[in-house]
């Protein structure tokens, strides 16, 4: 094989890391790079800094060190088996890379990952080689995610987690029987442990914190993981739920769910053809119903259809809970709490705290509510104001006809 | 720049002019926030009405104004008092000054001076004119954001020869954003020598000291740079065919910034080639899986270990156990049928029961050897109501048959048989995922999306149901339907 220069090996490295949502550069501490002797700095708030016709945005150097893998998960295109060319990076070919790229403002920063190369160990202090060098040598201050191997060292694991401001460790199928028939090498246990270990590290130090001043950080930007949806029998419920254990048991800042999309020399355990992208956008905002709105996972569930377990593809989750909990509505604008106000179906986090800032110095009418959100013919059945009731239009049996959004083409090309 | 705020009444900034009179306030600059608050200040408590003071910012005077206004001084010791807004509203402000809208100064004056007179306003984003400006402040936030995002550096020649590097970028921003944002540059690239240039203003930063020039063109900055080319590699490499959202990417990304991000140039190509190379890759995968030599088999073992754990409906709740398909996993005929029934439920195996067995008459009657076919349901697992020891034998509904249809389609997608038989509604329903009824469909193939084949007949339990003096002409028909066939498998 022909040696391969690094703009050859960046193309094979991203294309076998573009299956991994993830490219949040949020959530980590505030740092510039004033004082030191390098580039970099976090707000805090992340930034994207071009989108992909796919959709995603590109945040980070999102890259494997190498796709070579001792590992055959049928879901991944860099499998044991997998025909796929393969290339590795250096650690300083990677670390030149990322500095090049961050100077002219392409990227807020890395995110490595790795195919399992001679062993976890090994391929988990290749990972914090690179964090290291960063950091150390060129006095890095921009954001750092790592992915860590559940089965490394808890040292090494930890030493990821002092130079990174994000680590993530993906479940990858949101049911055990689907990791057993998909990734029989890969252990839910240990994957679970793993991420248990992980947050009791960052508890910890963010303890040690608040009494020393000069504690090492750790892993500052908490820790996410992955769910592939469609590629194994799990419905939404399931997800739903699962998602809900993972962020309450492991603390996960984001769980990210990555509709399964077909790859080049596939295993024929792969489902031939990915699900509707609509719902992995379905589960993303029942994601946000949990994590901004107040939902309880089970409510969600509840707008799920009772034989299937799945959201319905042409309405959103708060629309579907809604329209199964017509006693509730409508609801007061000016009187109703927080929590019931972001119930309402076409109300946003702002729009409810811009009402809420109002309607303290005075009652909300319905042409005011419609200043605060985007379209207010979606939300008037839920609602009351002063000069507006929606005279039993929530006992209507073709409520769902008058509020769902008119058939539109969701994907340019559905599968 | 102006000076810095003072709470002051007599700015010197302002005319002279008998009360009544029409003001004219010259800001230094279009971003002038301080000169905007002292100003503002000034009038408002020297109670001058909002409409009567014009706005302007130096060198875009109008003539008009100069004319118009009689430059008197505020009188401001009718009622001189502290004068106070909530800090949101300064914040908000202080955003809303960088809008190009040339009414923002007067707009953010006319807002100071009703939250004088009603202070809720300023917290009161229904309230119709702090909600424009709040559409201000936004569209000014989102441009700030996008020029942090968007910005491109290029490295240029270096002419001293301390073998620093330096950059400069070229930027188009909508808003008069470029000096409020210097800060997160300067934060962010303290160790580097860079430019900022844009139609209106140029900033330069040399390590250690920010400065101001003035606005530039887009052939002052470099044309390109090494590195751009290897950045595209990686947005094309990154970029994953099978899931095209452009109107995600356009939302984000807005097209006015195209022209100044090198990797955009790539959009077109990788739109018009993603389709090919999603349906490339089914169709690969496809012909790998029918190689010989493929995982197949162990892949349709795993598909059923799976299946065995299934909980997708409730059914799983009462039956025995999945009953998952069985026959080679190369065969060309696939029969699908409704559901297990009690036998099947209790043994773990399709087609075993009285209809099973008729089935298999009917099979060898048509000239098919059952050995070489497949047998599944459209529901895996048995639905029934207990009547005292009996289980009696339901129906699955839609919804049932939907939820199970990802078991169907998993396993026609390893098979790929040439043909596929739907024996009665229910498994009719599964294959085309809508009602088909089965009267009028049976005697004809029916095309299916993925190109193969499939007939409809009716369930060999019906054959059983019937009265005795209708069950030879059915039944004839059904194997009738079966030679059809069986001839199209040849």
């Amino acid at each position: 094989m022909a040696r391969l220069d690094v703009q050859q090996k960046l193309e094979i490295l991203a294309d076998a890391a573009k299956y991994d949502a993830s490219c949040a550069s949020s959530g980590s501490t505030k740092r510039t790079s004033k004082g030191g002797k390098g580039i970099g700095s976090t707000t805090g708030a992340g930034i994207c800094h071009a989108y992909t016709p796919d959709g995603r945005c590109i945040s980070l150097l999102k890259i494997l060190l190498t796709n070579s893998c001792v590992f055959d998960c049928h879901y991944c295109i860099n499998r044991k088996s997998s025909n796929v060319r393969r290339a590795r990076f250096t650690a300083s070919e990677v670390v030149d890379l990322t500095l090049a790229f961050y100077k002219r403002n392409y990227i807020e920063g890395l995110f490595l990952s790795s195919g399992i190369i001679q062993s976890s160990n090994y391929t988990m202090e290749q990972l914090v080689e690179v964090a290291r060098q960063l950091r150390e040598v060129h006095d890095f201050r921009g954001y750092i995610h790592l992915k860590t191997i559940p089965d490394a060292d808890p040292d090494l694991v930890h030493q990821a987690g002092l130079y990174a401001d994000r680590v993530s460790i993906n479940v990858e199928l949101p049911t055990t029987s689907g990791l057993a028939r998909l990734a029989p090498e890969k252990s839910a246990e240990r994957i679970d442990g793993a991420m248990a270990k992980m947050k009791s590290d960052i508890i910890d130090t963010k303890d040690a914190r608040k009494k020393y001043r000069h504690a090492p950080r750790f892993a500052p930007g908490g820790q996410s993981t992955q769910m592939i949806v469609g590629a194994d029998s799990a419905n939404d419920s399931d997800i739903i739920v699962r998602a809900r254990g993972l962020y309450h048991d492991h603390a996960l800042k984001r769980v990210y769910y990555s509709a399964f999309s077909p790859i080049p020399d596939a295993s024929s355990v792969l489902p031939l053809k990915r699900p509707p992208l609509m719902r992995e956008h379905r589960l993303y905002q029942s994601d946000w119903l949990m994590r901004y709105y107040g939902f309880e996972a089970g409510e969600i569930v509840s707008a799920t259809d009772p034989v299937t377990g799945m959201l319905p593809l042409d309405i959103d989750p708060k629309l579907a809970w809604a329209l199964g909990h017509r006693d509730v509505f409508p609801v007061d604008i000016n009187r109703a709490p927080k929590a019931m106000l972001l119930r309402i179906p076409g109300l946003g986090v702002r729009a409810v705290s811009g009402i809420i800032a109002s309607r303290k110095w005075r009652s909300l009418r319905l042409a005011d509510v419609a200043r605060l959100t985007v379209s207010i013919a979606k939300i008037r059945p839920f609602i009351v104001t002063p000069d507006w009731r929606p005279t039993l239009l929530t006992d209507r049996a073709d409520l769902r006809g008058l509020v769902e959004p008119k058939a539109e083409q969701f994907e340019l090309f559905a599968a | 720049m102006s000076t810095p705020a003072t709470t002051g009444s007599d700015d010197g900034s302002l005319g002279t002019g008998p009360a009544g009179a029409l003001r004219a306030v010259t800001l230094a600059a279009p971003d002038d926030f301080e000169g905007w608050r002292s100003a503002a200040r000034a009038l408002a408590i020297a109670d001058i009405p909002p409409d009567r003071v014009a706005w302007q910012v130096a060198g875009e005077e109008q003539d008009l104004f100069a004319q118009a206004a009689d430059a008197a001084p505020p009188t401001a010791t009718a009622r001189s008092r502290a004068l106070t807004v909530p800090q949101q509203f300064i914040d908000l402000a202080r955003s809303a000054v960088c809008h190009r809208n040339p009414e923002r100064f007067a707009l953010l004056y006319t807002a100071l001076w009703r939250i004088q007179r009603d202070p809720g306003i300023a917290h009161d984003r229904a309230n119709p004119l702090m909600k424009q400006i709040d559409e201000l402040a936004k569209s000014v936030r989102r441009d700030s954001h996008k020029m942090r995002a968007f910005v491109r550096f290029r490295e240029i020649e270096d002419d001293d020869d301390d073998g620093q590097e330096r950059f400069v970028a070229w930027f188009e921003p909508e808003h008069h954003i470029v000096r409020s944002n210097a800060q997160f540059f300067v934060d962010r690239f303290a160790n580097m020598r860079w430019s900022i240039l844009t139609p209106e203003l140029s900033i330069h930063w040399d390590g250690s000291t920010l400065s101001e020039g003035p606005g530039a063109a887009k052939a002052d900055a470099p044309p390109d740079d090494a590195i751009e080319d290897v950045w595209k590699s990686y947005y094309k490499s990154i970029f994953n065919p099978a899931r095209v959202k452009i109107g995600a990417m356009t939302k984000e990304m807005p097209r006015k910034y195209w022209q100044n991000m090198p990797e955009t140039a790539l959009i077109p190509g990788l739109i018009a080639g993603a389709q090919a190379r999603e349906s490339g890759m089914i169709a690969t995968a496809r012909q790998v899986r029918l190689a010989p030599g493929s995982n197949r088999a162990a892949a349709w073992a795993a598909l059923r270990d799976e299946a065995l754990r299934c909980t997708r409906c409730p059914l799983h709740a009462c039956a025995t156990q999945t009953v998952f398909g069985e026959g080679p996993v190369d065969a060309q005929l696939v029969f699908v049928g409704e559901q297990p029934g009690d036998q099947e439920d209790l043994a773990g195996h399709p087609f075993v029961g009285p209809a099973g067995q008729l089935f298999d008459r009917a099979l060898a009657e048509a000239g098919i050897d059952c050995a070489t076919t497949y047998v599944t349901n459209a529901v895996k697992h048995f639905k029934f109501v207990a009547r005292g020891k009996r289980r009696i034998h339901q129906s699955p509904t839609v919804g049932e048959i939907d939820a199970c249809r990802w078991w169907l389609d998993e396993e026609r997608a390893l098979i790929a048989p040439h043909v596929t038989v739907a024996l009665g509604a229910s498994a009719a329903r599964a294959l085309f995922a809508r009602p088909m009824p089965v009267g009028e469909s049976r005697g004809r193939p029916h095309a299916l999306p993925d190109g193969s084949a499939a007939w409809i007949t009716v369930h060999p339990s019906y054959l059983l149901r019937l009265p005795d003096d209708e069950r030879a002409a059915a039944y004839a028909e059904f194997v009738d339907d079966l030679a059809m066939v069986a001839a199209q498998i040849g």
